[in-house]
């Protein structure tokens, strides 16, 4: 029952925080802030009952789960389920969460009831994603958080924001309704095998499929899945999206929405066509090397501060897809690291790149320059992030990327070497950035204050995560190992594409 | 009582309410005495159809079946009725300067009278029957505002389209009956399936004409080239009647007639059928696009949405059937809503409704409540969660996997991302920040019945899509006859000798 408020509970607070702006402008913030610490309360009370999770009969380790019939008609079920992953990429939803409110706290300073809203109802929608074990559900809440990110930004954006949010939307919906057909088909294929018409994931693992079948419902999915990722060819509307977002909208989405792509590969694509994702790996992988580099590359050309960031957002995802396919228990654990790492090193980067546009109006890196001697702060904070980026050793995105490149040499080792090269040019953008933004001659005049008492309690939370991350990411490996081992005895005997060891 | 009373029960009470009502108005003019009168009718109709149990299907005269399916259809159709009759209340209030508006409702209660009849029809007579009641009584509301040039050009175009509809039927029927002697669908049912029927252009000409008249009616491409204006000319109200009454009464009898007669074995309709589909989920979408008039892009956007529930027509199961009946119910309250809010904005008298886009800008700031509403009734119509819209399409999306109907459903993906984005279009309207260079003309003085219809359908529509599981096994309740049928015919041509082909006039003839 836990679980079913984990969703409510954003879903009531949403509602009580729109028109709670008639009453008092700051109201829906204080509001929102609440209903936010009493959901992390709720998952940290599961977490720390978790000592023992419950083993389903085969059904793998669960922290909790939920049945309720729905749409009993049609063989749908309000059914959730958390185990170590869903766990930890929740904690990561709320923790942007938070820290979302807080920054917006000046930036947002129309239509706050409505803002945060939106906010809360995109968190709700994403823990759903993170929790849903029927596909129906599943669909239902990736719809869902869509719309309220679009609000988002459409309302709250900069300069050309209704494009950027349409494309956003065009893209993701499309490729959605692409899912609901492999849904669907999938659904049917197992009830002419079996009878049965159901969305339970449960029931539909294993389910026996001719192998050209396999491949084309595998297909629905994954695209869905990659262009949320996103993975190159299908990353166009991600420089977009994230650069008109509204500061909070631009955390959310890279820190968040995005891993509801990697997630949906990781719990579906794989476990549930384990033959067809054997061969499909190479190209996956193949994509994901793409990705790393190709991203990268394009970041190094960027003019726009956060354009950059997000064009290194597909570069860091691009590892994410490389490590599921490899799909042994060490680029498994990399792929949960690497993913909570983006969450928060790309998060802080946003925020600064954020703050610097609501002081200094411009995005444009060739009008920043040598902002270390008036903003030293933000500088110090910026470059820390940056190198944090561009995977320095003993902080989080190291142990990441480290941990995806040597399980995937235990698989395809030529992919591995392929995806090193993405370190390197991490380091060419990270550094052009720090160069451009914080060093050089100082280019104009800066009256801007530098980061206050808010923002630096926001970066402090965040540098102590990545460092915990780098440091001592033990705590990570042990949480989600029991959920990943799930996904790995789903395609039965562990690695279906290389001999994995367990850690 | 007997059966046959009780199931007539409905249409005695629509017909008894008419005559009422035009003997109350000869009368006593009165707009609020006349609008309770009719929507107290339309009560007693609609509880009539839900509350009364009939242990079996019931035959009226050899005209009118009702069934689950009937009584079903009836709940929905009435219940929109007794909508619009709220919804126009409030319309008609502001209009009373330019002249009597208590016809209004007579007219209207004729037109729901006719589409009840269309619902239970399982013959040709009463089919064309049902039809000529209701739109001969809907060019009259089209033109309604006698004052208003555009709402007279949409009558005539109306009425022009109905001659032709009904002319294309008409000579179908004839062509049909021609080959088979009867114009019963049972009969006509049973010929065809036990491989009696003639086999000649006669007949498929007859189809083919049928189907151009349907086409015509429920403005599939490419026969839809009146929608946008007739929708664009007629009052809102009105309006949302022609899109969701007219248009569900004939896709209901569409429905039946095709399951009746198993059309489903015929590659070369299917086909066709197909082709209109498709035709119609990309042309009305992408003709939506070039929109900058609400009305006309809810035209082009009805288009496309009975081009969607031709594909569960197209798939023909058992899901299919109950897709295509959830499908009308979402599309009832989704599009009478928006019809709704147009109505509840429009000022009659200025010439036009609130139907240029630029009225609604930024109404999201100075009416949330009804942009809000608006904003809902969108993404219902795009299709997304948390709204009936989205199971709906679901449930279509369904039917047509499990057929595997690879073209129209290729179609209906397309279809509904380039539906998506004239929606959203619309949602950025509403939501931008300044107020339009038109000033909009609204103060809407929130009238009680439109503002709680209005609020109702918004609730109803968002509880049906979060919890489904009552329409849904409603729906399950109401088709399993019409699905028992077909599965009989099967049946009964599996009995018969595959060759026993005989001369349609000596089996035919006494029918």
């Amino acid at each position: 029952m836990m679980l079913a408020w984990l969703i409510a509970i954003p879903a009531i607070g949403s509602v009580l925080a729109w028109p709670a702006a008639r009453w008092q402008a700051s109201a829906p913030r204080w509001i929102t802030l609440a209903v936010l610490t009493l959901e992390s309360l709720v998952l940290l009370q599961l977490w720390s009952s978790s000592s023992a999770p419950i083993d389903l009969t085969g059904r793998g380790n669960w922290i909790a789960t939920l049945q309720v019939p729905w749409i009993p008609q049609l063989g749908i079920a309000f059914q959730l389920g958390l185990d170590g992953l869903s766990l930890l990429l929740i904690l990561l939803t709320l923790g942007l969460g938070i820290i979302s409110v807080v920054i917006s706290w000046s930036e947002i300073g129309e239509r706050i009831g409505f803002f945060h809203f939106n906010l809360l109802w995109t968190l709700a929608g994403t823990i759903g994603v993170f929790l849903a074990l029927d596909l129906f559900l599943f669909f239902f809440t990736w719809e869902i958080m869509l719309v309220p990110m679009y609000f988002l930004i459409a309302i709250w954006g900069h300069e050309n924001r209704t494009y950027a949010a349409i494309k956003f939307f065009l893209f993701t919906q499309g490729s959605g309704l692409l899912m609901l057909l492999a849904i669907l088909a999938l659904a049917f294929v197992h009830q002419r095998t079996t009878g049965t018409f159901t969305f339970d994931y449960f029931q539909l693992l294993g389910t026996k499929m001719q192998p050209a079948t396999e491949m084309w419902i595998m297909l629905g999915f994954f695209i869905a899945f990659i262009v949320k990722l996103p993975a190159v060819p299908l990353h166009t509307w991600l420089p977009d999206a994230h650069t008109q977002a509204p500061t909070a909208g631009s955390v959310i989405l890279a820190g968040v929405l995005l891993k509801t792509g990697a997630y949906g590969l990781l719990r579906f694509v794989v476990p549930l066509f384990p033959l067809a994702a054997i061969q499909f790996a190479p190209v996956a992988m193949l994509l994901g090397v793409i990705g790393i580099i190709y991203g990268a590359l394009l970041a190094f050309g960027q003019n726009d501060l956060k354009r950059l960031v997000a064009y290194s957002s597909i570069s860091h995802l691009g590892f994410v897809l490389l490590g599921i396919f490899a799909w042994n228990m060490l680029a498994l654990q990399g792929v949960v690291v690497q993913m909570l790492a983006h969450g928060v090193s790309t998060g802080a980067l946003f925020i600064t790149a954020g703050v610097l546009q609501e002081r200094l109006h411009t995005r444009d890196m060739r009008k920043f320059g040598g902002l270390w001697a008036s903003l030293p702060r933000l500088s110090a904070i910026g470059m820390f992030f940056a190198i944090a980026s561009l995977g320095l050793p003993g902080l989080g995105n190291f142990i990441g990327e480290f941990l995806i490149l040597l399980g995937t040499y235990q698989a395809h080792p030529a992919f591995a070497v392929a995806g090193t090269l993405g370190v390197i040019t991490a380091a060419a953008y990270a550094l052009i950035m720090v160069q451009k933004t914080f060093h050089g001659p100082q280019q104009a005049a800066v009256p801007a204050p530098d980061f206050r008492a808010r923002h630096m309690a926001v970066m402090a939370v965040l540098i102590a995560a990545i460092i915990w991350l780098g440091a001592y990411p033990q705590p990570i490996f042990d949480t989600a190992a029991p959920g990943l081992a799930n996904l790995q005895t789903a395609t039965q005997n562990g690695s279906p594409l290389a001999d994995g060891e367990a850690r | 009582m007997s059966p046959e009373l009780l199931a007539a029960l409905p249409f005695l009470a629509l017909s008894v309410t008419t005559v009422a009502v035009m003997l109350l108005i000869a009368l006593r003019r009165d707009h609020r005495l006349a609008a309770t009168a009719t929507a107290i009718g339309l009560l007693a109709a609609l509880i009539a159809a839900i509350t009364v149990t009939l242990p079996a299907p019931v035959m009226l005269t050899p005209l009118l079946l009702i069934d689950g399916f009937t009584r079903f259809f009836l709940a929905l159709v009435i219940t929109v009725s007794i909508a619009v009759v709220l919804l126009s209340y409030a319309y008609l209030n502001r209009m009373e300067d330019e002249g009597p508006v208590e016809e209004y409702y007579l007219l209207l209660l004729l037109a729901t009278l006719g589409a009840t009849t269309l619902l239970a029809s399982v013959h040709f007579a009463s089919f064309f029957l049902g039809l000529e009641t209701l739109s001969i009584a809907l060019i009259g509301l089209i033109a309604y505002p006698v004052k208003q040039a555009r709402a007279i050009e949409a009558g005539l175009k109306y009425l022009v389209l109905a001659g032709v509809s009904s002319a294309f039927l008409l000579f179908g029927i004839a062509l049909i009956y021609l080959d088979f002697g009867t114009m019963s669908f049972t009969t006509l049912g049973r010929l065809w399936n036990t491989g009696q029927a003639p086999d000649d252009i006669y007949a498929l000409s007859g189809f083919a004409m049928l189907l151009t008249g349907i086409g015509f009616k429920l403005s599939l491409v490419p026969f839809h080239m009146w929608a946008p204006d007739v929708y664009e000319g007629a009052p809102a109200p009105v309006t949302g009647f022609v899109a969701v009454v007219s248009k569900i009464a004939i896709f209901a009898l569409l429905l039946r007639y095709f399951v009746l007669m198993d059309g489903y074995r015929f590659p070369s309709l299917l086909w066709v059928i197909s082709l209109v589909a498709i035709l119609s989920m990309l042309a009305g979408n992408l003709l939506a696009l070039l929109q900058d008039n609400i009305k006309r892009i809810f035209a082009y956007s009805s288009i496309a949405h009975f081009g969607y529930v031709l594909v569960a027509l197209l798939a023909g199961s058992t899901i299919a059937v109950q897709a295509a009946s959830y499908y009308l119910t979402a599309y009832a309250v989704t599009t009478l809503g928006a019809f709704g809010v147009v109505a509840l904005l429009s000022r009659p008298g200025i010439g036009h409704d609130a139907d240029r886009l630029e009225t609604y800008r930024g109404l999201m700031w100075s009416h949330p409540w009804l942009a809000g509403a608006l904003a809902v009734l969108l993404l219902s119509l795009a299709g997304l969660p948390p709204t009936m819209g989205f199971v709906a399409e679901v449930y279509v999306i369904a039917s047509g996997v499990g057929m595997q109907l690879v073209l129209p459903l290729a179609a209906l993906i397309v279809g509904s991302v380039i539906g998506l984005y004239y929606y959203l279009r619309v949602v950025i309207v509403l939501l931008s920040p300044t107020p339009g260079v038109e000033a909009s003309p609204v103060g809407p003085e929130l009238s009680l019945t439109s503002g709680a219809t209005l609020g109702a359908l918004v609730v109803l529509l968002v509880t049906l899509g979060i919890y489904p599981a009552p329409l849904i096994s409603g729906v399950q309740h109401a088709t399993a006859g019409l699905v028992l049928s077909r599965t009989n015919f099967r049946a009964a041509d599996i009995a018969a000798a595959p060759h026993s082909r005989v001369i349609w006039s000596s089996s035919g003839a006494n029918q």
